[in-house]
Parts: C-alpha cells; sequence; structure tokens
C-alpha cells in the first residue's frame, strides 16, 4: 500500500494501513471488488472501538440517565456526562456546560435558528449566509425569517471557491444579527476563514453561527481560537455513530436562549400551567437522550484523539492535492472551486457526462462517490452545474483509492461513450 | 460487467446525446413538471390532447443519461396513441423496470429492462412517465 510519506510534504508520517486495520468495513468487496470509500463526507466508516463501545454499553451498561438512583442508571449518567466533558476538550470549548447532546449538525442549526434566531430577531434584521451552505444552514434561517420578519442575505463565493469577504464586509451593517457560515464545504471542501468572519461580524455586534460537520473530521478545532459563537457538528462524520451530534454555543448566550423542545430532563419545575427551566445545556436536552450514540461518540473522541493531527492533516491534504492533480488531466473533467484552500473534500462534473451516471459506473468497480447537488442547490446555480460527482477522503484512504478513481473515470468515459 | 452494458445500450446514449422532442410545445394542452429533490432531476413534459388522442408530446429539463433517453423515448413512444393506451403503457413500462413483470414492451423500450439490476437508477427511468401521467390527470388546468 502506497502511503503518502513517500511523495508529499508530510514530515510526521501518517501509517494509513494500521489506521485501515481499525475499521472492520473497509474489508469487505462490493461488486466482487474491494471496497473504495470515498464518500466519508456523506458519513465516515467507524472503527472497531466504536463498534464495540456500542456493543458492550447496550450488554453491560444499559440504563436512562438522570433518572433512577439504582446503579446501572449512575453508570449511564457518568458515562453520558463524561462524554461532555471530552468533547468539550476536543472542540476547545470553555466549559462542557457550552456542549449540548442533539441528533446532529441539522438538528444543532435548527436548535440555535429556532431558539436563538426566534427570541432575538425583528423585522428588518438580517442574517447572512454564504452560497456554499447545506441546506441545514439555509433552510433554518429562511423558516425563522419567516417568522419573524428578518430578512436571509447571501454571502457571495468567488469563482476560485473562496467566500468572497470583501462582499462580506460591505453585507455587514447595524441590522445584521447573525451570519451562518459552513467551515469547510461539504462541496468543494472549501475552507472558510472563521476568526476573520467572526472579528467581523462581532465589529457589528452579530453573533456567528457555524456548520462544523467537514471541519471537525478534517481539521484541529479550537474553538477558543476561532472565536465563534456557535458551532456544530455530527458525530458519523467524525467516524462515530450516526443520530449524535455536538452543539457549542458561549454560556452566556445558551443562558439566555428560550427551549427548543419540551419534556422530561429539561425542567426545573412543572406546574400545570407553567414551568421553568434547567440552565443550560440540560435546557436544550428534552427527552431521553440517544445514550449508546453518546456512547459511541465518545469512542470515536477517544479514538481520533490519539491521533496525530498534524500527521493526519497533512496526510489528508497531500492526498487531496494529488486526487485534484490527476482528476484535472482526464479529459473532460472540471473541479469545481479550484482555488480554495481545502479539506479532503472535492467535485468535479465530466463533460457530456451526467454525475449520476459517471457514480453508477463507478459503484460496479467497488468505488463508492457521492454523486448529486449535495444539499447545496444555490452552490450549484453559482457553478451553474445541476450536480457534481464528489469524492472525500478519510484518515483511512489511501493514494491507491485515488488512482482507482482516476481509472475508473477511464471506464465511466469507455461506457458512456464519451 | 454485462449489467452495466446492459443499462448503457448505444440506443440509450444516442438518445442522452441528442433527445428527440426536445423543446417547449406550443398550444399545449397539459403540462407537468417531474422533479427529483434527491438527485436534482428535473424534466418539464407538454401534452398537446385532441379529444382522447396524444396529438403531439414535447420535453425540456436536465438529469442523467437514463432519464433523459426515457424521456425522449417516451415521447416517442406515446405519441399518437390515446390517454387510455399511455396509462396503460406507463404501467407496463414501471412494472418492467422495477422488476417487477415480465410482461413486453414496445421493442424500442425493451433497452430499459436493464434497469431493474440497478434499484437506485428506478426513479431516474420512470420520471418523465410520473410526469407524464401527472399531466393527463390535469389537462384541463391552464398550461404555463
Amino acid at each position: 500500500m502506497t502511503t503518502l510519506t513517500a511523495i508529499g510534504r508530510t514530515a510526521t508520517p501518517w501509517d494509513v494501513a494500521r489506521v485501515r486495520a481499525d475499521f472492520p468495513i473497509l474489508s469487505r468487496e462490493v461488486h466482487g471488488r474491494p471496497l473504495v470509500y470515498l464518500d466519508s463526507a456523506a458519513t465516515a466508516q467507524k472503527p472497531r472501538a466504536v463498534i464495540d463501545a456500542i456493543s458492550r454499553y447496550y450488554e453491560t451498561g444499559n440504563a436512562n440517565v438522570h433518572r433512577g438512583v439504582h446503579a446501572l442508571s449512575q453508570e449511564a449518567t457518568n458515562g453520558y456526562e463524561a462524554v461532555r466533558v471530552l468533547a468539550s476538550r476536543f472542540l476547545g470549548a470553555a466549559s462542557p456546560h457550552e456542549i449540548v447532546f442533539t441528533s446532529g449538525t441539522t438538528a444543532g442549526l435548527n436548535l440555535v435558528a429556532q431558539s436563538y434566531g426566534g427570541s432575538t430577531l425583528r423585522p428588518g434584521d438580517e442574517i447572512l449566509v454564504s452560497e456554499m451552505e447545506h441546506h441545514s444552514n439555509l433552510v433554518p434561517w429562511q423558516l425563522v425569517a419567516e417568522r419573524t420578519g428578518a430578512a436571509v442575505r447571501p454571502i457571495p463565493i468567488m469563482e476560485s471557491g473562496g467566500l468572497d469577504l470583501a462582499a462580506f464586509e460591505k453585507l455587514l451593517s447595524g441590522r445584521t444579527r447573525i451570519v451562518a457560515v459552513t467551515h469547510a464545504s461539504n462541496v468543494i471542501g472549501a475552507i472558510n476563514p472563521i476568526n476573520a468572519i467572526a472579528a467581523m461580524a462581532h465589529e457589528v455586534g452579530a453573533v456567528v453561527v457555524v456548520d462544523g460537520a467537514q471541519s471537525a473530521p478534517h481539521l484541529r478545532v479550537d474553538l477558543q481560537a476561532i472565536d465563534c459563537d456557535f458551532f456544530t457538528c455530527s458525530g458519523h462524520k467524525l467516524y462515530g455513530p450516526t443520530g449524535i451530534g455536538l452543539l457549542y454555543g458561549k454560556y452566556t448566550l445558551l443562558e439566555q436562549m428560550p427551549p427548543w423542545q419540551g419534556g422530561g430532563g429539561m425542567i426545573r419545575d412543572v406546574r400545570i400551567d407553567r414551568s421553568t427551566f434547567a440552565p443550560p445545556p440540560e435546557r436544550f436536552e428534552a427527552g431521553t437522550p440517544p445514550i449508546a450514540e453518546v456512547v459511541g461518540l465518545g469512542a470515536a473522541i477517544e479514538y481520533v484523539m490519539q491521533w496525530d493531527w498534524e500527521a493526519l492533516v497533512g496526510y489528508e491534504q497531500d492526498l487531496v492535492a494529488e486526487a485534484a492533480q490527476r482528476l484535472a488531466k482526464v479529459p473532460g473533467v472540471r473541479i469545481l472551486g479550484e482555488g480554495a484552500d481545502r479539506v479532503s473534500v472535492l467535485s468535479f462534473v465530466m463533460e457530456g457526462i451526467h454525475p449520476h451516471d459517471a457514480g453508477t459506473v463507478l459503484d460496479t468497480l467497488g468505488i463508492a462517490v457521492r454523486a448529486g447537488h449535495h444539499c447545496c442547490q444555490p452552490l450549484m446555480r453559482r457553478f451553474g452545474v445541476p450536480a457534481t460527482i464528489r469524492a472525500s477522503f478519510g484518515a483511512y484512504n489511501t493514494l491507491d483509492e485515488v488512482e482507482a478513481l482516476v481509472s475508473g473515470l477511464g471506464q465511466v468515459r469507455r461506457v458512456l461513450g464519451a | 460487467m454485462k449489467e452495466l452494458d446492459e443499462l448503457y445500450q448505444s440506443v440509450i446514449l444516442d438518445h442522452n446525446r441528442s433527445p428527440r422532442n426536445f423543446h417547449r410545445l406550443e398550444g399545449a394542452t397539459a403540462h407537468a413538471e417531474g422533479r427529483n429533490p434527491l438527485c436534482g432531476d428535473q424534466f418539464e413534459i407538454w401534452l398537446k390532447l385532441d379529444g382522447e388522442l396524444i396529438a403531439d408530446v414535447a420535453f425540456l429539463g436536465q438529469g442523467c443519461a437514463i432519464s433523459k433517453a426515457s424521456a425522449s423515448m417516451m415521447t416517442q413512444a406515446i405519441k399518437g396513441k390515446t390517454v387510455a393506451e399511455a396509462r396503460a403503457l406507463f404501467e407496463q413500462f414501471h412494472q418492467v423496470v422495477a422488476g417487477a413483470g415480465e410482461e413486453k414492451l414496445p421493442a424500442k423500450l425493451e433497452v430499459f429492462r436493464g434497469v431493474s439490476a440497478f434499484p437506485i437508477r428506478v426513479k431516474c427511468a420512470t420520471l418523465s412517465w410520473h410526469a407524464m401521467k401527472q399531466a393527463l390527470e390535469k389537462r384541463n388546468h391552464a398550461v404555463p
């Protein structure tokens, strides 16, 4: 197996063979070929440590949290809260109380939009969102804008794929209340300079909400350094289970926010006609949480925290750069947002070939890519394409797999007669 | 892979590259849009009905080779047919591409039988057919 240390600039080697050995699914075949999984931006595969932690929880530790006086419930509660502490360390939050468990990035963004946005926005206020946002960081703002009389305004992106910061600066005004941007694009991988964006937004008194779904698995996120007000990410893109995500909010903001959903666990005192509420983060965790998923996420965070992140980031950057270089040589291929710094996610189109047809042909070769609009229709319109083929690389992908993709595109062109 | 060759037969690739009846239809009496929100494929279908007879049919839009070729060949298959015949053909076509039916299709449409080996692509093959059926159902509405 080729390792990138041979070709790249990475100082510390990334032992990809060792990482691959931790992921049972990578040894399976698809259509009689070894699986080449290039769809980690949709969901990452799970290491044995995560799978085992979930089984172990159900086999030996299952109980509801914050509910019972019995030993199992206490153990489950301790385990659940320990993951909050771990997550706050992983992201660099000031305190574990700034971490709310949600069902994923989408839920985190909806929570902020409805609770923070719903309680603070007034007619004439503005919410700025970038053209590269996933629908989950766009539609929730449209919904709350509709309800409050606020307006959603787009921050344009440049042909290079980067956010147009000059245009962003012009859009900022005393009316700007919320700036909602992705840390890294789920389509073109472009990394947005959140600390610069936050500094500019804070000048006019706006809060910054960051979609970190694609950055948490690929960049060493440090919330103190990037200084956004809200940040949310998903467990399943971070090698953990589905159905669990993290929402970070500065505590002073979380404290002002009304509950999002009502139910058990989020209250202080309930009368028949009114209630008072628990402080954050419990205020935002109504009902029995996905406990096994939290346990699984904890195992995933523990797993990735033992990595040498400098080596990982260097490796993934080399892998995606190499992929871009080789793909650009395939006749008819156009990579979108070619000029931006990116995480290991890239999108391309092929002349005369629809991405779905390419995806079907690649699938027959055991190569899993995503084809479609990636829940980013405004971005598709910006680049004038109906859909793209997206290849995304995780900690376990190899240069051989990049090569498999490139040679697979040869097969795509043969089958589709291009 | 044999299934792949059966999916992308040359006639499908030809209709993808040069779709037939690929234009807006002036004087249409029925219209519908077919959209797959999961993948973004989108087609518009126009029909000109003369009583129960489909006198003319056309389409525009974008999608993968399967969806575009299917739309193109559907327009050829239903032009000159009655509304009842077009509906019956929809049922047959749907059964065959979904792998649920052994019935024969008009010879030209037989190339779509290969879709049944790719369940995820059944929606692509039937997108324009659903739009056609919907257009027939609301044929008394105004056509944009």
